[in-house]
């Protein structure tokens, strides 16, 4: 080995060894210390991140039973990716009684990217849901067979009870703009869609879980990621007491049948909303499941709407109920005294004639058990041009201003805030300001506004607000905004004063007291509960008179405040004070006597104009 | 006893303690690799790591058998054995289990057996044999003949006979041989450069010029091809005068091809022949003029480059094999599959990088543990390492590969005989194939290979192979001090 001319080429090869082991720890160094990517995927790659969900919270009435639980059910999810290692097709659908032919519809509805915008072969893609436990048992004992496929459990509302689907409201899937909004959601999570599950969505979804499992190529579980060290346990939602007494939404759901209307009971001294219905309404049961979608837009496309909540977002003009409310603000403003009367021509007087017969002339209690039209169109002229009209009618629009904030403090014309009713329509007591807009700033006075003294024309009031008006002459001068929440009683913020004399109510409910005795309500009178009440028949340019009650009992310590609307039936007197009267005696008596009046109200149907437009299509 | 006394005495302990070690190491990472939540004892036979221990032992005990045996043993009955093994490797797939498409494992009672894997080792020595004689050195090309043939005959069988592309490529491992004695660095550059222009063609064939017609990928080629042409002119002309020349062919072309371009839309594919051609003619023009004929062969080259290039993409689309082909173009970023092809690769990249600098610690692996990762305990074991030991411990790893390749070639440089050289020289190249091939494909450089990591990859067959290999290189090397001349 002597002359050995190649004496370089042993560096040269040692060289490029170097080179090359030099170029990969660079590599490395590239793909282990600088580039972070890898590190995000591997995670992606085996950690599942299994969400837990927690169940919702319950909700209870005011007696302890219990109106809306969760029930289990059961969904097959697929995991397109993991599939692709042999998928026995045919067992599978065998397990869940399903054909091949079902089976390709639901992977192609799932591979749907413009149904399905979440879709991704590597994640969980809901193959079927709302199975029962029974259901899902089969493909539980051999789900092992299936790579890719898994089992989730969710759970959905149950409702012990038919009734009070307006105040409850139901749970969907959330939407796109639930998800972007609040990030905690992800598409397929459920939320509350209306009603108090949605007023209460925070507290009653409670806080989701995650169990951090590791699962190997195929999808397999492997077992906990640090033995759940990295897991967060689920919050259960927090349950709901509601003031609502079931037994009293059930019968004001009941006597509404066939009819459109709202019953609203209030107890006076904490605001506690007894009772909240709204007539034409659906089971709450209808709205949970599979068939969910189809039956809400079967609700949605009913010409009767039953959707709308008619005791919070429908507007009536309050037609006699109001006089009651004109009582005490004459008084309290000066346009009568106790001992004031007018004169009343029946249906011969000017300008708004009367629609009863009765003596004249009437003072304040003749003319609220009579429901004397005159009187209160001479009262409320009286409070309005009691000092003139000043230069420019200022006068008569500053006791215009004065008349309207006094209406206001018993709670009409805005919503009620800081309540979890959540869908309010605010009524509506006129500006000063729209009537200088149609009549001119001198051109409007007492008389061009005649047919609010006996709440008609441009009034309008909720039932919530009917019931809260006799609520706040039931506690003689102060109200304590609605709600459904017992624990919101005791919020010092919601208790709202009149400011008037407790004379005035005193004498308003002595009137509606002789209502009930001898005036329009008699033939609905119990005497050993001291009712008190006004009737209300609302004039109506689209059918038949409105029908309204208003009332609360007992007259010296109030338990119970009502306001009934029955749209389209006549008479307040007949339609709506049997109502009002059997819902004070289910609630102070715990039972009704008088069935043959219950018989009537339940039995009976009554026609509306959204039926007859269906008819005639 | 004496002269085993002074094998021992005499044996390379550096190279046996990194053996040692990186097998050691191999048979824990084996262990973390197969891995799961219920898992066994690392010596119990039932899985992977146990067998790896019980295979590490044999190849020791194996090894040490080897050790005894005398060199000149070898150098008498090489040839024999060389042919005896031809005759093993054209019988193999008669005898063969149909593993994966590959007919190349031979079942020996419960075990199962790679010929292929010991055919490099033999290879080498009937080389040693052949190129160790006293009157043999490289004077041209044609010393080298005999030499290729005996490497190309067991490549050639195993590649077309029993379909181990893997296996034959390391036959290439002993051009690295061939160069320490002579062979031209040509070759080796010029081989390279075959593979280079293969890339290019395939990767950049089908990108559109922004001018005209024709693709990047041709007018690159033909621009390296005319570069090399003018650079040897220059190289071997002094005065510079033809260089000068052949460079305003080229720029005449191009400016032709670009003013007709205004008018015709020019097929920039064939101006660059043209602009090739024309270099090439006046090259050979003046080479043959001048009588250098030794520079015809670089017209040979570019001739055989030229050919080569059109070539290419026939053999691309033709010749090889879909999933081949798929590899080559995932490779080249052509196609972007990380679940089809690409999986094995992307998902190593994965397991790799998510080691981060210090890695996760000894089965605290995820991506391997739960068998992301394809193949996870032979071919891409290297991945478990990047997981569980981070850069700290691949690169480590890697330092401990190289030290040994080193320590081989230091061995190789002090042997005293030519045949212990060449043999040396030979088992450093295997090592060092082996390793570029391995660790370029789990690191996504090269494209999908199946061959093992040396002593590291789980695999008896291989265990042993590679084991006898050193040891015979260990043997040779320790009586060295014995030989006379």
């Amino acid at each position: 080995m002597t002359n050995d001319p190649y004496t370089k080429r042993p560096f040269i090869i040692a060289g490029s060894v170097v080179l090359v082991v030099l170029i990969f720890i660079i590599r490395l160094f590239w793909l282990q210390v600088i580039d972070q990517s890898q590190k995000a995927k591997a995670d992606s790659n085996a950690l599942l991140r299994q969400v837990v969900y927690p169940s919702r919270g319950l909700i209870y009435d005011r007696n302890g039973e219990l109106l809306v639980f969760n029930q289990p059910i059961y969904e097959v999810t697929l995991i397109m990716q993991e599939m692709r290692h042999g998928f026995d097709t045919v067992a599978f659908c065998q397990c869940l009684g399903i054909d091949s032919l079902e089976f390709a519809d639901r992977i192609a509805a799932i591979k749907d990217k413009r149904r399905n915008r979440g879709f991704s072969t590597y994640t969980p893609q809901i193959f079927m849901s709302q199975l029962t436990k029974q259901e899902v048992a089969s493909l539980r004992e051999t789900s092992y067979k299936f790579s890719g496929a898994g089992i989730r459990k969710r759970t959905l509302r149950g409702y012990s009870y038919p009734y009070a689907a307006h105040i409850l409201g139901s749970v969907g899937e959330v939407s796109q703009s639930d998800i972007d909004r609040d990030d905690y959601y992800q598409a397929g999570d459920y939320s509350g869609r209306d009603g108090l599950e949605r007023t209460y969505e925070q507290r009653l979804r409670g806080t989701k879980g995650v169990e951090v499992i590791m699962r190997d190529s195929r999808g397999r579980i492997q077992g906990s990621y640090h033995d759940g060290a990295e897991d967060v346990e689920a919050i259960t939602g927090t349950d709901l007491h509601l003031s609502l007494d079931i037994q009293l939404q059930a019968l004001a759901e009941q006597m509404l049948q066939g009819k459109v209307g709202s019953v609203v009971a209030i107890e006076p001294a904490t605001g506690e909303i007894l009772a909240l219905a709204s007539s034409p309404t659906w089971n709450p049961e209808i709205l949970v499941g599979k068939q969910r979608s189809t039956q809400y837009n079967r609700l949605l496309n009913d010409p009767s709407k039953p959707l709308l909540n008619r005791a919070t977002q429908a507007m009536y003009p309050p037609g006699s109920t109001f006089k009651t409310i004109q009582a005490v603000v004459c008084l309290q403003e000066g346009g009568i005294n106790p001992y004031s009367k007018f004169p009343c021509n029946g249906p011969g007087s000017t300008p708004i004639k009367c629609t009863h017969h009765h003596g004249s002339p009437v003072d304040l209690l003749g003319a609220i058990e009579q429901s004397c039209n005159p009187y209160f169109w001479c009262a409320f002229h009286d409070m309005l041009q009691r000092d003139g009209f000043g230069d420019n009618n200022a006068v008569f629009r500053a006791r215009y201003n004065l008349w309207r904030d006094d209406v206001m403090k018993f709670g009409l014309g805005s919503r009620f805030t800081n309540t979890d009713i959540g869908e309010q329509s605010p009524g509506k007591i006129p500006l000063e300001r729209e009537y200088n807009r149609t009549y001119g700033e001198k051109g409007w006075k007492a008389i061009t506004i005649r047919s609010l003294s006996i709440g008609q024309g441009e009034v309008l009031v909720t039932p919530l607000q009917l019931a809260n008006q006799a609520a706040t002459l039931a506690n003689r001068g102060y109200y304590i905004t609605p709600h459904l929440n017992t624990e919101l009683t005791d919020n010092p913020d919601l208790r709202h004063e009149t400011g008037m004399n407790d004379k005035w109510f005193d004498l308003t409910a002595q009137g509606m007291h002789q209502v009930m005795t001898n005036g329009t309500g008699r033939w609905y009178n119990i005497d050993s509960l001291q009712m008190c009440g006004k009737t209300g028949t609302v004039q109506n340019p689209h059918g038949k008179d409105h029908a309204i009650f208003i009332g609360f009992a007992p007259m010296d310590a109030p338990k119970i405040a009502v306001a009934v609307v029955v749209e389209n039936a006549g008479f307040g007197a007949t339609w709506a004070a049997p109502i009002a009267s059997l819902m004070i005696e289910q609630y102070l008596t715990g039972t009704i006597t008088r069935k043959h009046i219950y018989n009537k109200m339940v039995n009976s149907v009554l026609e509306h104009p959204s039926s007859e437009k269906t008819d005639s299509n | 006893m004496t002269r085993n006394n002074s094998i021992i005495s005499g044996l390379d302990w550096w190279t046996i303690a990194l053996f040692l070690a990186i097998a050691l190491f191999g048979w824990l990472n084996i262990y973390a690799a197969g891995y799961t939540f219920d898992q066994t004892s690392m010596f119990d036979l039932s899985n992977r790591a146990g067998k790896q221990f019980l295979w590490i032992g044999i190849a020791c005990v194996l090894g040490i058998a080897v050790l005894f045996i005398e060199g000149r043993t070898y150098e008498v009955t090489a040839y024999l054995i060389y042919a005896f093994w031809l005759l093993v490797l054209l019988a193999t797939p008669f005898l063969a289990h149909n593993t994966k498409g590959s007919m190349s494992w031979i079942d020996i009672g419960p075990l199962k057996f790679q010929p292929a894997e010991l055919a490099k080792m033999i290879t080498a020595l009937a080389l040693a044999k052949y190129m160790g004689r006293f009157d043999y050195k490289v004077r041209s090309w044609r010393d080298l003949m005999i030499p290729f043939m005996l490497l190309a005959l067991p490549a050639g069988i195993i590649m077309v006979w029993q379909s181990e592309t893997g296996s034959a490529l390391v036959f290439a491992s002993f051009l690295i041989m061939f160069y320490r004695f002579g062979m031209s660095g040509y070759v080796l550059t010029g081989g390279l450069s075959f593979a280079l222009l293969f890339i290019v063609t395939i990767r950049f064939g089908e990108v559109a010029l922004p001018l005209g017609t024709g693709s990047v990928g041709v007018l690159l080629c033909y621009l390296v091809l005319m570069a090399v042409v003018v650079g040897f002119a220059w190289l071997h002309e002094q005065d510079g005068k033809n260089t000068l020349i052949l460079c305003g062919i080229i720029v005449f072309c191009y400016a032709a091809g670009l003013i007709a371009n205004i008018w015709l839309n020019v097929n920039f594919n064939l101006v660059s022949l043209i602009a090739l051609l024309a270099t090439l003619a006046y090259f050979t023009g003046v080479v043959i003029y001048r009588r250098r004929f030794l520079m015809l062969l670089v017209t040979a080259y570019v001739a055989v480059a030229l050919l080569f290039c059109q070539a290419c993409t026939i053999v691309f689309e033709k010749v090889l094999q879909p999933h081949q082909k798929t590899r080559i173009e995932v490779l080249l970023g052509l196609k972007d599959d990380p679940a089809g092809a690409g999986y094995n690769v992307n998902q190593s990249l994965i397991a790799i990088g998510s080691g981060q600098f210090t890695g996760k610690g000894f089965l605290q692996g995820t991506q391997t543990k739960l068998r992301f990762v394809p193949e996870q305990d032979t071919d891409f074991i290297f991945c478990t390492v990047g997981e569980e030991w981070g850069f700290l411990g691949s690169a480590g790893l890697l330092i401990v590969y190289l030290i040994f390749i080193l320590r081989l070639l230091s061995i190789a440089e002090r042997q005293r005989d030519n045949y212990s050289k060449i043999y040396a020289y030979c088992v450093a190249g295997i090592f060092f194939f082996h390793l570029t091939i391995n660790i370029g494909m789990v690191l996504g450089l090269l494209p999908v290979i199946g061959i093992p990591l040396p002593f590291f990859s789980y695999g008896g067959s291989s265990m042993i192979s590679f084991t006898i290999l050193l040891a015979i290189l260990l043997r040779l090397d320790a009586e060295r001090l014995n030989k006379w001349q």
